[in-house]
């Protein structure tokens, strides 16, 4: 009888286990990054490689695990967003990152101010590759005080202009793309061909999406865009700034524009039933336009305006809480080789960030029957060759957002072009 | 648990001598678990509210007392500086003006509408479960769904709302580009989501409500509406406090519908125009402007106890005749 026990301790005994068993899943997610330290070759190691989407590395991994039999490589992938969000936090909080991330070119300068977070791939002798890549590629991989090589290119997103030709045939435009492209060597053509374009009032189509994709084409094509050497922010007084704002508000004033951003449901729709008769196209949106179904040679591809270009592409990085940085260099470097990009071109049409490739057949004679037989492989290559490299700086991606909208408040209606600049300039001063 | 103490003391034996020291620490013992007891029960319930409530509702106030970007490796105490700049900066303004708008357009006439579905699903009907579970429905399906397939009825050019509209002669509305226009749209889906769960729980306070009240208001003459207005309505005027309430805390934090409406935004359109204040402080979260983020968070913290309790004061209030 008297050792009876006190009734309140079972609860808080319970009380008490249970808030250390929720502490205990709060700290659970560091030591999951697998066992410490590398030494002997025959130990067992796991790589794992964070991707945005599916890049088809599956039978690369195995021709990998042929010549490194003791590793494993674990593959993840996340929505594209949540994939580079993720990222910063676990480089800043110091943990969950993968052994090998993937990187996307609007993302790299992001990360290019802060080498100490990335091993050096120097370290491991992969600035022997250098000579292969195209300049601009391999130059946004290192990081910005030019100490460390940080990334590796995967591939590259040349640039060209997508076409109606059924739309530019009503319009009395010509519809061979060689003729399209001797259309518009310059913007300002581009936006004279459009108002004839709409001079011939083609019904339920105007002569392009929107103007946010063509601003961010031109300014990219500048030497110098928003950021100037030292990567500080210049947009507000860089005048091929302010001229590509001013070709995007001519596109609007002229009518040329189907106010349709890129990206949204109903820019898709827009791709299917033909809103509008040209777009800006990297060579990754010949998959999206495929997506929306708009029949085979419904769009066809000429050069685009301003001579090459490039929207995206990305690079494979080693974020420094990896503990196997050799093997995980080993790894990029088989994942860039020559052999795997050709592989992934023809499989996955991942544009090859290696000039030499250029010229082999499997790419130059490479046509695309979805898009009247366009020789995507030769126009989207010479986009990349042409382009020059210039500066990214960390917060680029905000910067465009804050002019893109600017030109949509125009669009509707809702800002004069001077209003729209001056806010946008206000939301750029605003980035931290 | 007082009235089960004496039993207790009645299960000593009673002519068993006990030793007075021993008997003064059971007498404690006793106390102890008579007194403690209740409080170790909930204790479960108060210390996870502390580790994910208390807590981070107190360390938010820390960090918005900070000059706090998550990339940097130090983080400045600045007093009350994140405060002053909100304050002053448009964007804020705009946001909470959002957010009242966008309240008050869904919050209403969402009330209204399910207290008149309560009212109608109060009586004998066949397949009464039915009725019910089909209430609740929207409120089942997931807010992402709910909002991309409303952006597409709200679609400019191939919207099927825009069709219907077209057939009375109106042109093409777009939507998601005014500011009226936008925060219509989003209360439609607030309401779409919410209406039949507020319904289901005014429907459970009416069945509470004797009988023979409407009865004699029926011998009496009272109309249909008269009932609902004079009776219906008083005698669940504590669930109507309470429904007003949560709904009142749910409009001020709403944040997947301007986030996803017509295209992932963190700005809730190019002009802002339908950005709440939880967009506001998302938009600056993912910035990683974490300092100001939690500044923006205890703002809104405040304008949810004010904005409640004036809705609490009205409520209780208002004319009702029977309590």
């Amino acid at each position: 009888m008297g050792t009876r026990r006190p009734r309140f301790l079972g609860p808080m005994l319970a009380a008490v286990a249970l808030t250390v068993s929720v502490a205990a899943c709060g700290s659970g997610g560091t030591s999951a990054s697998g066992p410490a330290g590398s030494g002997a070759p025959a130990e067992k190691i796991k790589l794992t490689v964070a991707l945005f989407s599916d890049f088809h590395y599956a039978p690369l991994y195995e021709e990998f695990k042929k010549t490194h039999p003791n590793v494993e490589i674990v593959e993840r992938r996340a929505q594209f967003n949540d994939h580079h969000t993720n990222l910063i936090t676990q480089l800043t909080t110091g943990a969950g990152a993968a052994d090998i991330v993937a990187v996307e070119g609007g993302y790299v300068g992001a990360f290019t101010p802060s080498p100490e977070k990335f091993h050096n791939l120097k370290d491991y002798g992969l600035d022997k590759r250098q000579s292969e890549y195209l300049d601009w590629k391999w130059q946004l991989g290192v990081s910005n005080d030019g100490s460390s090589l940080m990334g590796l290119g995967t591939d590259v997103g040349g640039l060209a202009m997508c076409y109606r030709p059924d739309l530019f045939k009503k319009a009395g435009l010509p519809t061979d793309r060689d003729e399209v492209s001797k259309l518009w060597p310059t913007w300002d053509q581009y936006v004279e061909t459009g108002k004839k374009f709409v001079a011939a009032k083609v019904e339920g189509a105007k002569f392009t999406d929107g103007p946010g994709e063509h601003f961010r084409a031109m300014v990219e094509q500048a030497p110098v865009g928003y950021y100037d050497d030292q990567y500080n922010i210049i947009a507000g007084t860089n005048p091929e700034v302010r001229k590509a704002f001013d070709m995007g508000v001519r596109m609007i004033n002229e009518g040329l524009s189907a106010k349709l951003p890129a990206f949204t449901p109903p820019w898709n729709t827009g791709i299917a039933k033909g809103s509008f008769a040209t777009m800006v196209c990297p060579a990754w949106k010949t998959g999206t336009i495929k997506d929306q179904n708009p029949g085979e040679g419904a769009w066809d591809i000429a050069a685009v305006p301003g001579g090459g270009g490039n929207q995206g592409g990305t690079h494979l990085m080693l974020p420094k809480q990896g503990k196997h940085p050799k093997e995980a260099a080993e790894l990029i470097d088989l994942l860039t080789s020559k052999e795997s990009q050709i592989k992934l071109f023809k499989e996955a049409s991942a544009l090859p960030s290696l000039p030499v490739l250029y010229d082999d057949p499997a790419v130059a004679e490479f046509v695309n029957p979805y898009f009247g037989n366009a020789p995507i492989g030769k126009i989207f290559t010479d986009a990349a060759k042409a382009l020059k490299p210039q500066k990214v700086g960390p917060k680029a991606g905000d910067i465009l957002k804050a002019f893109g909208d600017g030109l949509q408040r125009v669009e509707q209606g809702k800002q004069n072009p001077e209003e729209a600049w001056a806010q946008a300039l206000k939301d750029v001063g605003r980035i931290k | 648990m007082a009235t089960r103490a004496p039993d207790r003391l009645a299960a000593v034996p009673p002519g068993k001598p006990v030793r007075p020291r021993r008997r003064v620490r059971r007498h404690l013992v006793h106390q102890l678990d008579v007194k403690g007891s209740p409080y170790a029960y909930v204790a479960p319930f108060f210390l996870l509210f502390s580790a994910f409530g208390l807590f981070p509702l107190a360390y938010t106030a820390w960090v918005s007392l900070h000059e706090w970007v998550l990339l940097s490796d130090e983080q400045t105490f600045v007093g009350l500086d994140n405060f002053r700049t909100l304050l002053a900066d448009d964007y804020f303004w705009n946001a909470t003006f959002n957010t009242l708008s966008i309240g008050v357009l869904s919050t209403v006439p969402q009330l209204l509408l399910a207290i008149w579905l309560a009212h109608l699903l109060n009586r004998p009907l066949r397949a009464q479960t039915f009725f019910r579970v089909t209430l609740l429905l929207p409120n089942v399906t997931s807010v992402v769904a709910v909002v991309v397939i409303f952006s597409q009825l709200f679609g400019r050019d191939f919207g099927m709302i825009n069709w219907m509209l077209s057939w009375f002669g109106v042109g093409a509305v777009p939507w998601n580009e005014g500011v009226a226009s936008s925060h219509v749209a989003i209360s439609i889906m607030i309401m779409w989501r919410w209406t039949g769960y507020n319904a289901l729980i005014f429907l459970a306070a009416m069945q509470a409500v004797p009988r023979e009240l409407y009865e004699a208001a029926t011998i009496d003459g009272a109309g249909e509406f008269t009932q609902l207005r004079r009776i219906t309505i008083p005698m669940i005027k504590p669930t109507i406090v309470f429904v007003v309430i949560t709904s009142t805390i749910g409009a001020m934090q709403v944040l997947a519908e301007p986030l996803l409406f017509g295209v992932y935004t963190l700005t809730g359109g190019v002009d802002r125009q339908y950005q709440t204040l939880a967009l506001f402080i998302y938009e600056n979260f993912i910035k990683l402007d974490l300092g100001y983020a939690s500044a923006i968070s205890w703002m809104m913290f405040i304008f949810i106890v004010v904005i409640a309790g004036i809705n609490y004061l009205i409520t209780r209030r208002s004319r009702g005749g029977l309590l």
